[in-house]
């Protein structure tokens, strides 16, 4: 069914020019339906969070055709990207990239700040529910930089899911993790596509976490082998 | 959207950063405190050294001036009147100094609407007489009340009450500095020889000082009855018409109206004083300079202290641009801290600039130039304020907008990948 898709790419490439102009993303073409638990594997360097970067929308400068939620990502303005961004797709890193001048509760506020669809106290109630849910309500109040790894990244992923978003985006988010948080992190994604039929989208060397995905894309020198 | 969710990030940076953001707080603090005072300062001097002079001159003066008629006879004879006449050694003619019909010509000024008060006024040229050694000397007959009214004559009395002019027939008030001359107290019997030869004796009743060293060693004042005595001329003898109007800049043009109607020589207060309107002008111009100086280099402070804020701010605005803030957003929030330093900053500077003013205010300054006054002027204008904390916020917007400019253009995607 057509409308099952959530993220369509067409014959995506990419380049660098710098030092020489090089192909880093050859021709990707892919489609990936609602509910799905994606991982996206390849050695380093062969364009995989590239590719997650287009993907995104934050980098624009690629040829080819990105659709997401049937709606193309061709000629759009920054604003618009940022909106999208915004509605559509939640993101984790690697680093897990807190705002250490905020509180956790307001970390995972903040893009509800940006898309101003709730009332402050409903965005607060659906953070502390986002944040019970993956077990760390008590946290809620503590400053970010107080956090350790595993918890940071726990209150990434409750940022990510504040504007109930389409798809989950995640670039490496175990890499900076011992085997146990990546069990619980692990166990969090299956959860949320099992649980909640969220579409997650996840960029990652780990080969152990990529086999217990539902689906595997392999990369190799900006192209999909598998 | 909201707002309230741009200030509470705003806060939240300004906080983490709360060291520099005071910093260059104090330098717009410093900068329109400074400002303030020193253009108070300024315009307080300016006021002082312009009121020297402008308080004791009227914005019109009515008079019969000595000079040679501009129209010659051989000019109104038909015959030569498509020739160029030429006539050498022009004298003015005997002209009398007496304004004619001088009472009928105050009525019709009281009863203009544009002027504020009417003076009229004697000049005499008199010698004072100390043993056998004469001295130069002028006195004003003046309208004691309405010179008190119009041109501050009580704040230039020292010892003595002006009003004792009026009361005490034959009384005078000297000036100072012919005073100090003739060793004369008040109460003093002086005698004076006027222009005719006659010779007068006059009570002293207080004296002059003006702050103009050159002016107190010759003019006296005296009211325009004993003046009028001393002349020997009628009740009716005036020789000034000194008019004050309700707004001096229209001076030059009430003049040539006044001169056209009753066919005497007016002169405007702009010409007669054109340097002290130039000197004041400058004076404000240089403050002005120096002042907004300041401001722009506290504007220097406060774009740099909000480059430093981006570059170490740069995952953040990465990751408020992941999380779908657009450009426009982390640049308003970044001009709404540059904005939150320059308001709080410039109002900070507005008290501070008060409180300088007032402590200037209250420094002694005595000269014996000037009689009344006892501090360093400062003028309180509420403009110096409001021009300072305007500016002062215009100049935090520019210093920040070119950073929040340069943090709305950064790339989430380099950020994130650098790391």
């Amino acid at each position: 069914m057509d409308n099952n898709i959530v993220l369509e790419t067409q014959s995506i490439s990419k380049y660098f020019y710098d030092p020489v102009k090089t192909e880093v993303l050859k021709d990707i073409t892919f489609t990936i339906s609602r509910g799905e638990f994606v991982s996206i594997t390849g050695k380093s360097g062969c364009g995989k969070s590239t590719l997650l970067y287009v993907l995104s929308t934050m980098d624009t400068d690629y040829t080819g055709k990105l659709i997401i939620d049937n709606e193309s990502m061709e000629h759009k303005s920054e604003k618009e990207l940022a909106y999208i961004r915004n509605e559509k797709i939640g993101f984790v890193f690697q680093f897990h990239y807190l705002l250490n001048e905020f509180s956790v509760l307001k970390n995972v506020m903040l893009p509800g700040f940006k898309s101003n669809k709730l009332s402050e106290e409903e965005l607060n109630q659906n953070a502390l529910n986002l944040l019970k849910s993956l077990g760390i309500e008590k946290l809620a109040h503590k400053m970010a930089y107080q956090l350790s790894g595993g918890e940071k990244q726990r209150v990434a992923i409750a940022r990510s899911m504040i504007n109930d978003p389409l798809i989950i985006m995640c670039d490496e988010p175990t890499g900076n993790l011992d085997s146990k948080n990546t069990e619980l992190v692990f166990e969090i994604f299956k959860e949320l596509t099992e649980t909640f039929n969220k579409t997650l989208l996840v960029v990652t060397h780990d080969l152990y976490f990529a086999d217990r995905t539902q689906r595997i894309i392999k990369m190799d020198d900006g192209k999909i082998i598998v | 959207m909201r707002i309230k969710h741009i200030t509470e990030i705003s806060k939240a940076l300004i906080l983490a950063r709360w060291k520099q953001t005071l910093v260059a707080a104090v330098g717009i603090t410093f900068s329109v405190g400074l400002f303030i005072t020193l253009l108070g300062f300024m315009e307080g001097l300016n006021q002082l050294l312009d009121g020297l002079v402008l308080n004791r001159t009227p914005h019109i003066r009515l008079y019969n001036d000595i000079s040679p008629s501009a129209i010659q006879p051989i000019d109104m004879a038909p015959e030569f009147n498509k020739t160029y006449n030429f006539v050498n050694s022009v004298k003015p003619a005997n002209a009398r100094k007496e304004i004619y019909n001088a009472e009928a010509i105050i009525k019709k000024l009281n009863s203009d609407q544009r002027v504020l008060g009417v003076a009229p006024k004697v000049t005499a040229q008199v010698f004072y007489n100390l043993g056998n050694i004469e001295l130069n000397g002028v006195i004003n007959g003046v309208d004691v009340t309405q010179e008190a009214k119009l041109f501050s004559f009580r704040d230039y009395i020292v010892g003595g009450n002006y009003f004792d002019l009026k009361n005490t027939s034959n009384s005078i008030i000297l000036g100072k500095g012919a005073a100090e001359k003739m060793l004369a107290k008040k109460g003093d019997i002086i005698k004076i020889t006027t222009a005719t030869g006659e010779q007068f004796s006059l009570k002293v009743v207080g004296f002059f000082q003006s702050g103009i060293a050159e002016i107190d060693k010759v003019q006296s004042y005296a009211s325009i009855t004993t003046t009028q005595k001393l002349m020997g001329k009628s009740s009716s003898y005036i020789s000034d018409i000194q008019i004050k109007l309700n707004d001096m800049s229209q001076a030059p043009v009430i003049a040539r109206e006044y001169e056209q109607l009753f066919n005497l020589d007016a002169e405007d207060i702009q010409t007669a004083n054109a340097q002290f309107e130039t000197g004041s002008s400058v004076r404000s111009i240089i403050s002005y300079a120096v002042g907004i100086t300041l401001l722009i280099v506290s504007g220097f402070g406060i774009y740099n202290i909000l480059n430093m804020m981006i570059y170490e701010k740069m995952d953040t605005i990465a990751i408020l641009k992941a999380a779908g803030f657009a450009g426009s957003d982390v640049k308003k929030i970044f001009i709404t801290i540059s904005l939150s330093i320059g308001i709080l900053g410039a109002l900070a500077g507005a008290i501070l600039g008060f409180a300088l003013s007032s402590l200037i205010d209250a420094i002694p300054f005595n000269t014996a130039s000037l009689p009344t006054i006892k501090t360093y002027p400062i003028d309180y204008g509420l403009q110096y304020y409001s021009i300072a904390v305007l500016f002062a916020v215009a100049t935090t917007y520019f210093a920040g907008w070119l950073p929040a400019r340069k943090a709305s253009k950064i790339d989430p995607v380099i950020i994130i990948r650098g790391k």
